[in-house]
């Protein structure tokens, strides 16, 4: 009778370990999140009606000024109802309403309680100039530098989009696309003005 | 006779001077050089549309743009920070290379390094696993047909001889 000797195997290797594992996943979920959380905040505007604006500042274009100077900080106007309008020379529809804007902004500028801002929204410097000129547009005018100001208002920005800040700096209209006459930027900035 | 010579001379070459200035200040940079430059640059309005394809009025401009500002001499470094001063770094075809725009250049080789190393331990542990189970096969496996087979044939040879 022969006695058989068995010895033990080692159990073989199988592929990562389980702590790599856990590592790689939660990395890979992080990353993940992190894509989901960016996108969320790309589709999403971060100026709605009821919002606070921050800060920012405006440098005009030459031959523009607010109060002497050429360049204006949001927060300097405090106290007074701005309407701040994105535009573009190339934008068909800013140029129905160019009139508008500029006949409203004669129509409230003597009093000094209300503030046009116009922003050229990825345009070029020769072309935003040629399009005020060519609409009269006397109201504080200057260019997105580096599209910092459409940033902080919306980020999918489309123009015209005209949006209406109370005296506490707080937004209480958003309209979008052009005005159709006077009478409607008057019916929405009066009221801001009791 | 010498001082119309001298005359006529120096007439001569003030005129080439002027032609000359006249033909640098006159070449137009062609739609090749331009789009060179272009290609780099995104539509700030169209997402994801690269600047030399883009059909749009307002992609024209900045084309526009650009070829002005080649005409004035200005290079490549100088038109495309132009861009991002004034419309932004989403512009650029490539992100610049600081703050969080680094996780687009570090994480992909990241992800790539990773990968390949978690690959290649799991191809040699399945490697080491199959031979090792080949092993255990070939000691505990009993006698093929084929064996068997054979061994009969070279018992019959051996008879017939």
């Amino acid at each position: 009778m022969t006695e058989e000797q068995t010895t033990p195997t080692p159990a073989p290797k199988r592929g990562v370990s389980m702590s790599t594992q856990i590592i790689i996943w939660v990395a890979l979920m992080a990353l993940l999140v992190l894509v989901g959380l960016g996108l969320r905040k790309a589709q999403n505007p971060i100026i709605s009606i009821g919002s606070e604006v921050p800060d920012f500042p405006l440098t005009m274009f030459e031959g523009y000024s607010y109060q002497g100077a050429s360049e204006v900080n949001f927060a300097d106007l405090q106290g007074k109802v701005v309407v701040i309008n994105f535009w573009a020379s190339w934008c068909k529809p800013c140029e129905q309403e160019a009139a508008e804007l500029e006949e409203a902004w004669r129509y409230y500028e003597g009093d000094g309680d209300v503030v046009f801002l116009g922003i050229a929204w990825t345009d070029t410097p020769d072309n935003a100039k040629d399009y005020l000129e060519r609409f009269d547009i006397t109201y504080p005018n200057g260019p997105d530098l580096g599209s910092r100001i459409s940033a902080i208002f919306n980020r999918n920005l489309g123009v015209p989009e005209t949006y209406f800040i109370d005296r506490e700096g707080v937004v209480s209209s958003i309209k979008i696309g052009p005005f159709t006459s006077v009478g409607e930027i008057q019916a929405t900035v009066d009221p801001l003005l009791k | 006779m010498k001082r119309l010579f001298w005359i006529t001379t120096l007439i001569l070459v003030l005129s080439a001077l002027a032609t000359a200035t006249v033909i640098a200040q006159g070449s137009t940079p062609t739609d090749d050089e331009v789009n060179a430059i272009a290609k780099d640059l995104f539509c700030p309005v169209c997402e994801n549309t690269p600047l030399d394809v883009c059909p749009t009025d307002a992609c024209k401009e900045w084309r526009e743009e650009i070829r002005g500002m080649l005409a004035d001499g200005k290079s490549e470094a100088e038109i495309k920070q132009h861009f991002v001063d004034y419309y932004g770094a989403r512009v650029l075809a490539e992100p610049p290379r600081s703050g969080f725009n680094w996780l687009v250049y570090v994480i992909p080789p990241i992800i790539i390094v990773a990968g390949a190393f978690v690959l290649f331990r799991a191809l040699r542990a399945w490697s080491q696993a199959s031979t090792t189970e080949a092993g255990v096969d070939e000691e505990d496996a009993p006698p093929s047909s084929d064996d068997e087979y054979i061994a009969r044939m070279e018992a019959e040879l051996k008879k017939r001889n």
